[in-house]
């Protein structure tokens, strides 16, 4: 297997995803100019240009124009799209006297009708909430972020419906939640050197991986019964050591054991 | 707890706001049925010094003056006492006769500290300020003691015997494992080395144990603790027990004797006058019995290792122990002298000690009372190195040395041979270069002999002499990637000459470890090799393997030679924990743990077989090793088949998870098709890259050609 390497991006990557089918990468970064690119090939097939700080913006995936402008009043950080694609949920950081919170967000079968109103406003969590997605059938938006606990919220009243139990809470911040294909099931990572898998139904602790540095990133394989966990030590501790001693590997785990 | 009392008040019709809570006595030896859970913490603050009166002196006998002469018998008092700390504002009392307005014959001084009180009390009790005025002088927190003395002698209490618990249980374990303690967070762990079962095995555990560190005794008897009032040690025959406590505020550091007789503490304190220096006081205690068998109090000058150079500082253990069981000598080094004691008295030899002039260094034999001193350079007279023979303090061998700029002893573990290390300036004093005396000891007139490297120039990194062996390791060179040479003190056709074994070129190495047993050997690149491990045998001359346990700090050989620990401590910030190696370089299992910062194998006594016995087991190892292989071959058996066992069930508990799930996932089937308007998009098929030719016509332009038809 060759690596394909794509250079577009002038500043460091915040995001990748894949679309549904596999054959699309989409790619973010701190440039501020996300970008498309053929899974395959790694040819750019386009950049999304015009964004701007503290909104999110719904952009057409084929022509790349800004659909919509959704504007906050601090820093944006993660968005996620219901089944079904008639709500998102949009995560912003505190910033200034404003506390974090999770926006949810009709999206308009017809841009014409798009409005800027939130249907709900979720607030509580300490410090900043690095993602919310949703859960089984709609029912429930799991978040997690800097307090280092998960928690999983009725997208109807916007109650907190659950969080984890004391014993099971990561240590530290957790910085990445994976869902799995099926949604079954998710994954956390967290600066306490664990990555750990719960039940999306009930929020029940599955499984924790124990590995031996910070995890910055996680994924559930689509296909096999794999973890993976990317990590490293604190950008600000890379200086001070030796390349070897930070460890920036991918580790993959078997999720049964 | 509390609801129970209330519960109770409540029943009682006792009103608790109105209860003064300090005013209950209990009966002694009464609880109530409530067990206190900070009876250890009680007991801990009685030890505390009393910041009462313990900074005032009593001083008696002196002369009784009348009015006139108060203030000149007040300024020589203040000038004889303020040399030694600084007197309180107000801090000198000298009472008089109302009557007859003459001094009483005593005074009271108060000093900032009890420091300074205590060492005004022992530098001025006995002094004589004429001949009918020798100073009496107490601590003020005393009198009242003494005052309890009762005139009368009665014999003391004869206490029934009560037979101790067996302090070394652990050695009858019939796995024939080895205990470390670790340190990690805030927890100290006792554990076994379960090197079959690839794993440690816990014994205690205990949060908070020490406050700094933690130090097995010489023969592992004992494991001791550093609190702020003072040292304990801990053991027992199934669990660890306090079983005795050394009360020294303060206490920074300590030293068992080698027999683990005497446990020797120190601590250095601030002095109240910024100007002086701090102040040392070394405690020497009984183990078994706890009692203060000598104290040491001074200056940190006095108790600093003297040198051309002037003083270097305190360097630990002031005091070393002569070698072998029986703790009879130890000795410290001061300004052009040694001083040695013995432990039947606990006072110098001959009640002087060895006048040296210059002495830099000294080191005892590990086994015999012999002395080896290092006098530098001074004048015309050369370096030297010599032994003593204690009691007797005669000079059993010197060795002259020239251009010396530095001289490092290495004995040799049974007392057999001393390595000298010595540094000379070259012709031009611009550089040195190094080269070894060797002494042997036990060999009649003690003959030396002189090794210098082939490469004269190269640089020594690291020496070590095999343990109860004849053979010794030098790391030198001065490239990045150094040699590594081993000698011999005897072979085969040559018993009384040094000779090379080998060389080994381009090592990544600066560090010698070998196994106690002798044979095997650690070279290890520690720091800027970032923990490269090579293990090699000695006897074949060969390397059995090479790993890396990187950024790896400290390493450790369990006392019987079996396994190898290594760790990273908390000077790293990453990859904290210890690994297990076999002597042969296999890694067996490894320890994570953040904030690692101690690792230590609990020592083993000699064993008691003669070196003939031994060496008849070592002859038939193979008879006697059957038993264990076969119980190896079934441990490693069941657990390999536990392990399979766990995967296997760790796997069925998984998939019937993901089974259930996939029901659910069926069953909501039709509520994702209403949420997507009816699109069925479960089923996944594998994405096609097709290329598609697409026209798209831009624009239509015509234009008119011109024909050239010269052609």
């Amino acid at each position: 297997m060759r690596p394909i390497l794509m250079k577009g991006h002038e500043r460091p990557l915040t995001f990748l995803k894949y679309n549904r089918d596999g054959d699309l990468l989409f790619s973010c970064a701190k440039d501020h100019n996300p970008t498309v690119w053929f899974a395959d090939n790694g040819e750019r097939l386009g950049t999304y240009e015009g964004h701007n700080d503290q909104t999110a913006k719904l952009w057409d995936v084929k022509t790349g124009k800004a659909l919509y402008t959704f504007v906050f009043d601090s820093p944006a950080r993660s968005v996620d799209f219901s089944v079904g694609d008639k709500l998102a949920v949009i995560t912003t950081d505190p910033f200034i006297e404003k506390t974090s919170a999770i926006h949810v967000k009709r999206i308009a079968a017809d841009i014409k009708d798009q409005t800027d109103e939130s249907v709900l406003v979720m607030k509580g969590p300490r410090g900043r909430i690095n993602r919310a997605v949703w859960g089984q059938l709609n029912k429930f938006i799991i978040s997690a972020g800097e307090d280092a606990i998960v928690r999983m919220w009725d997208p109807l009243t916007g109650q907190e419906i659950m969080s984890s139990r004391d014993d099971d809470n990561h240590k530290k911040q957790i910085t990445s939640l994976c869902l799995s294909t099926d949604g079954s099931h998710f994954l956390t990572g967290s600066l306490d050197k664990s990555a750990k898998l719960w039940d999306s139904r009930t929020l029940t602790l599955i499984k924790t991986y124990v590995t031996e540095r910070p995890v910055n990133a996680v994924a559930v394989s689509p296909l096999l019964d794999h973890v993976v966990l990317g990590g490293g030590q604190d950008a600000s501790a890379v200086t001070t050591t030796d390349h070897r001693a930070g460890k920036f590997e991918a580790k993959f785990y078997d999720k049964a054991s | 707890m509390a609801m129970d009392i209330e519960a109770t008040a409540a029943r009682l019709g006792v009103d608790l706001s109105q209860v003064d809570w300090d005013s209950i006595r209990l009966p002694p030896g009464e609880d109530f049925g409530v067990v206190s859970d900070d009876d250890d913490l009680m007991e801990e603050e009685t030890l505390e010094f009393d910041q009462g009166f313990g900074n005032i002196v009593v001083v008696d006998n002196l002369p009784q003056v009348p009015k006139e002469k108060f203030e000149k018998l007040e300024t020589v008092i203040r000038k004889i006492y303020g040399q030694i700390g600084v007197i309180k504002e107000d801090g000198l009392w000298m009472p008089t006769d109302p009557a007859t307005e003459k001094t009483l014959g005593y005074c009271f001084i108060e000093y900032n500290t009890p420091q300074e009180a205590e060492l005004a009390r022992d530098k001025t009790h006995g002094y004589k300020l004429d001949k009918s005025h020798i100073f009496a002088v107490n601590m003020f927190d005393d009198i009242e003691k003494f005052m309890k003395v009762p005139d009368e002698w009665a014999p003391p209490e004869t206490k029934p015997y009560t037979p101790g618990e067996n302090l070394q249980h652990w050695l009858t374990d019939a796995k024939a494992r080895d205990q470390f303690v670790i340190r990690a967070g805030q927890d100290t762990e006792v554990l076994w080395n379960d090197a079959r079962h690839l794993k440690p095995d816990p014994v205690y555990k205990r949060p908070f144990w020490t406050e700094s560190f933690v130090q097995w005794s010489p023969l592992g008897t004992y494991l001791a603790t550093i609190h702020r009032q003072g040292a304990a040690v801990w053991g027992g025959a199934s669990t660890f027990n306090r079983l005795m406590r050394y009360a020294h505020p303060q206490v920074k550091l300590i030293d068992f004797s080698p027999g683990e007789k005497y446990l020797v503490t120190y601590s250095s304190h601030e002095p109240s006058n910024p100007r002086d220096t701090h102040r040392v006081v070394i405690n020497i205690f009984d183990v078994r019995t706890g009692k203060v068998m000598r104290d040491f109090k001074g200056s940190a000058d006095e108790f600093a290792v003297g040198g051309t150079g002037g003083l270097t500082g305190v360097s630990w253990p002031i005091f070393r122990w002569a070698g072998g069981r029986d703790d009879k000598y130890f000795a410290r080094i001061g300004k052009n002298v040694v001083s040695v004691y013995e432990t039947e008295t606990f006072t110098l030899i001959d009640k002087k000690s060895i006048k040296v002039e210059n002495v830099m260094d000294f080191s005892w034999s590990p086994t015999d009372p012999i002395l080896a001193l290092f006098v530098p350079e001074l004048g015309n007279q050369p370096a030297k190195v010599s032994l003593y023979q204690i009691p007797s303090k005669e000079e059993i061998r010197q060795k002259n040395l020239f251009s010396v700029s530095d001289c490092k002893m290495y004995w040799q573990s049974t007392g057999e041979y001393l390595a000298v290390k010595v540094d000379r300036y070259t012709k031009t004093k611009k550089s040195t270069y190094t080269g070894f005396e060797l002494f042997r000891i036990k060999e009649r007139d003690i003959p030396i002999e002189v090794l210098e490297l082939e490469n004269k120039n190269d640089k020594i990194i690291a020496f070590a002499w095999e343990p109860k062996g004849h053979r010794f390791a030098v790391i030198h060179g001065d490239n990045p990637r150094p040699d590594i040479s081993f000698y011999s003190m005897k072979t085969a056709h040559n018993t009384s000459r040094v000779s090379k074994l080998t060389t080994l070129k381009s090592k990544q190495a600066n560090a010698l470890y070998w196994s106690p047993s002798g044979k095997y050997l650690i070279l290890a690149g520690l720091k800027g090799f970032n923990g490269q491990l090579e293990f090699y045998n000695v006897d074949e001359l060969e390397t059995m393997a090479t790993a890396e346990h990187f950024m790896c700090t400290d390493i450790e050989w369990d006392p019987t030679g079996r396994y190898v620990a290594t760790s990273v401590t908390s000077v790293h910030e990453m990859e904290n924990g210890f690994n297990i190696w076999s002597f042969n370089g296999k890694l067996l299992y490894r320890i994570l743990k953040d904030h690692f910062f101690q690792f230590s194998w609990r020592p083993r006594p000699p064993s008691f077989l003669s070196p003939e016995k031994e060496e008849e087991i070592a002859k038939n190892l193979k008879k006697y090793s059957k038993k264990y292989e076969a119980e190896d071959q079934d441990v490693s058996m069941l657990l390999s088949e536990q392990d399979r066992e766990k995967r296997r069930l760790l796997k069925e508990e998984w998939e019937s998870w993901v089974n259930k799930w996939k029901k659910y996932h069926e069953e909501e089937k039709l509520e994702r098709e209403k949420l997507r308007d009816g699109e069925v998009s479960d089923e996944e098929e594998e994405y096609e890259a097709k290329e598609v030719e697409y026209e798209e016509i831009l624009d239509v332009h015509e234009e008119i050609v011109s024909f050239d038809f010269e052609q």
